[in-house]
């Protein structure tokens, strides 16, 4: 229940008993005291009435004089005592009380509160993050240009505070919490039956992996998403079936890895999973031939892994003699000496990836000046060093923090999407080539929207009752133009699931059946355009025939009547 | 012993027994009833009810409800007292005792409530 309210009324207790005392003290004395009449022979004390009301304005200071006739001696007397003794007591209770609600313990139980109300009657389906720092940000932006709900829990109270400044069109709960603590989880909705799914954002592995835990215990029906660190702990999470785990290096490694090989099929990626309205980005070619990787740490050895599959010769530099790897030269790199000894001369691109931002600029600054044509990879730690990165313009900057979110959005929103990424890798680089150039065709200059369509009653009423009206709908039929069925609408069709079937940038003839999945990307407003002949069966009918049909039933029966 | 619960047990019983004090007598004669009794019963009862505040138990929202209760009658029977003797020129006819009384035994009732879920939850803690 309201703890708040308890912990109000149990710490009100003794400011209003010194208060209803006082006050009794008070008024007993004044019904006990003789008074004095106008001739001044002794008259009657006050009634209780009187008393009550002497003690009141007293009280409170307002002080109205001796009423209702003048006091004799002894009256004055209590009343002096009276006067120190209520107002005192009524100066200490008011002030006890106002202290109470500027409470850091009352206030964060309030706002406890309002949290898990707010929770509570959330009104459409939510993800619960915890986590909120740079990957946090990014990917609660993203979710909200999407109109997707959030719950978010912090454990440090600056970030939910940036928070609740922020610039965001849903109100989004948010909470200083410790998301380690099963009952934080469960006051953020985690037994709620809108709760989407858990994603797990910490910079903490451990704190990660406790609510990936605490969410498989108690919701094993809820998809999680969580980020790993390190690989033990991603094998831990994948050991009781935490369906999608992210791994910054690791991703970060394998993307190298693709841009080295197939540049088309990384460009295709930064064009689909990026954030809508982003600018595009232009396309990044490293060079093949030997690379150097300084800094054979989690992302080092990632990168390594990842590269030595592609089969590219590589030299690792590391402090550490045992860097485990076969050609490798021990030192910093920070120093000339160090990368012209691991070969700078004959390289084709250098990876600065140590846990250091300030080395990491300081090896891609060397390498510069022994070889400005270098093909330079930075690792950039901390969000704070921007500028620096920016300003040094490296051929590519990897950031954990952003490389997450876009993972993680790419399996919130579209999850098609990764089927896709992944059928795609299995295609050659033309292939990549002629979908980056179909893509282009449709879109501006900035990210398109990729959208998920599911065909089903539910999803697309029109479809369904077309398809069981026994009528063939096509997909080039879902990409005709509601206002002229001639025109077409500007998006590409990229994947489409059939049950266990999938094919790749369906044909426009295809005919569609339902429960098809069906991946579309394009502008936001094509998406919007689409939306009608999805929902509408005599806008579909229109798509399909040409026919504007009559609507109602009369119209339609009348329709008959005159074909007849 | 727990010093909190001999206070608290003090003034609810203070409550029924000063209510009991001042509803004892007949019923319509003024002069069965004292005002300093009725003034004692209320600043004892609202008394009781601040001791009541912040339990969290099921227990302890019926204490506080009853206490509620019988603060609510004995306002009322001190309402219709001043109403009767200073705000009109009424004065303490038997007819106004009777409701004072009345108003002043329904507290009573409430404050005996008070009393037996005392016992009741002493009973049933037993420690």
């Amino acid at each position: 229940m309201h703890s708040s309210l308890f912990l109000i009324l149990r710490r009100m207790r003794a400011p209003l008993i010194f208060l209803i005392v006082s006050y009794a003290v008070s008024i007993l004395g004044m019904t006990l005291i003789p008074g004095v009449d106008a001739n001044g022979r002794p008259a009657p004390p006050l009634d209780f009435f009187h008393a009550f009301y002497f003690v009141s304005y007293t009280a409170t200071t307002i002080g109205f004089g001796e009423i209702p006739t003048a006091f004799s001696d002894a009256q004055r007397a209590w009343t002096i005592f009276s006067i120190y003794l209520t107002v005192i007591v009524w100066l200490y209770s008011i002030g006890a009380i106002f202290g109470l609600l500027q409470d850091p313990a009352l206030q964060r139980a309030m706002r406890g509160n309002r949290f898990e109300a707010k929770v509570k009657h959330l009104g459409q389906p939510f993800y619960l993050i915890t986590g909120c720092g740079e990957t946090g940000v990014l990917l609660l932006h993203a979710l909200d240009s999407r109109n997707q709900q959030a719950v978010v829990l912090d454990i440090d109270p600056a970030r939910i505070g940036e928070l609740e400044l922020g610039q965001y069109q849903l109100d989004i709960p948010a909470l200083t919490a410790d998301a380690r603590y099963p009952e934080n989880l469960i006051a953020a909705g985690l037994h709620h039956p809108l709760c989407a799914g858990v994603i797990a954002l910490t910079n903490d592995d451990q704190a990660n992996l406790s609510v990936a835990v605490t969410t498989k215990l108690l919701r094993p029906d809820l998809p999680i998403l969580c980020r790993a660190d390190s690989l033990d702990t991603a094998a831990n999470m994948a050991s009781f079936g935490v369906e999608d785990i992210v791994n910054a290096f690791e991703v970060f490694g394998e993307h190298l890895a693709i841009a080295i090989n197939n540049p088309g099929h990384r460009l295709l990626y930064q064009w689909l999973a990026g954030v809508p309205g982003e600018r595009l980005a232009m396309p990044m070619e490293p060079p093949r031939g030997k690379w150097i990787v300084c800094g054979y740490g989690r992302f080092g050895k990632a990168v390594t892994r990842h590269l030595d599959k592609e089969g590219i010769e590589l030299v690792v530099v590391d402090e550490r003699p045992a860097a485990g790897h076969e050609h490798a030269v021990i030192g910093l790199g920070t120093e000339a000496h160090t990368l012209l000894e691991a070969g700078i001369e004959q390289a084709a691109g250098i990876v600065a990836g140590t846990h250091d931002d300030i080395n990491n600029l300081s090896i891609a600054m060397t390498a510069r000046q022994l070889k400005p044509e270098l093909f330079m990879v930075l690792r950039q730690n901390r969000h704070a060093n921007a500028a620096l990165f920016e300003r040094f313009d490296a051929n590519a900057t990897m950031q954990p923090s952003s490389i997450v979110a876009h993972e993680f959005l790419s399996l919130l929103t579209t999850p098609l999407l990764s089927r896709f990424f992944s059928l795609a890798l299995h295609q050659g680089d033309a292939w990549a080539d002629v979908t980056l150039s179909r893509i282009a065709a449709v879109v501006g200059d900035t990210v398109p929207e990729v959208w998920d369509l599911e065909l089903s009653k539910t999803h697309t009423l029109a479809i369904w009752q077309t398809l069981t009206d026994g009528a063939t709908v096509r997909l080039g039929d879902l990409m005709r133009n509601p206002s002229n069925r001639q025109d077409t609408l500007a998006c590409i069709p990229l994947l489409l699931k059939r049950g266990r079937e999938e094919v790749l940038v369906p044909d426009n003839d295809t005919p569609l059946h339902d429960g098809d999945r069906i991946l579309f990307c394009g502008e936001a407003h094509t998406r919007r355009q689409q939306a009608p002949g999805l929902h509408d069966y005599n806008m579909l009918d229109y798509l399909l025939t040409g026919n504007e049909a009559p609507g109602g039933l009369v119209w339609r029966r009348l329709a008959q009547l005159a074909k007849s | 012993m727990n010093l909190e619960k001999v206070i608290f047990g003090f003034f609810i019983i203070l409550a029924m027994t000063l209510n009991f004090g001042f509803v004892i007598g007949d019923l319509d004669n003024p002069v069965h009833h004292d005002s300093y009794e009725l003034f004692f019963a209320i600043v004892v009862n609202l008394i009781a009810t601040v001791l009541k505040f912040g339990e969290r138990t099921q227990i302890g929202a019926i204490h506080l409800a009853s206490s509620f209760v019988a603060d609510l009658q004995l306002f009322a029977a001190a309402g219709v007292w001043a109403t009767a003797v200073y705000l009109t020129d009424t004065g303490l006819t038997p007819g106004v005792t009777a409701s004072i009384v009345s108003l002043a035994a329904g507290a009573l009732a409430a404050n005996v409530l008070s009393v037996i879920m005392l016992l009741v939850e002493t009973v049933m803690f037993r420690r």
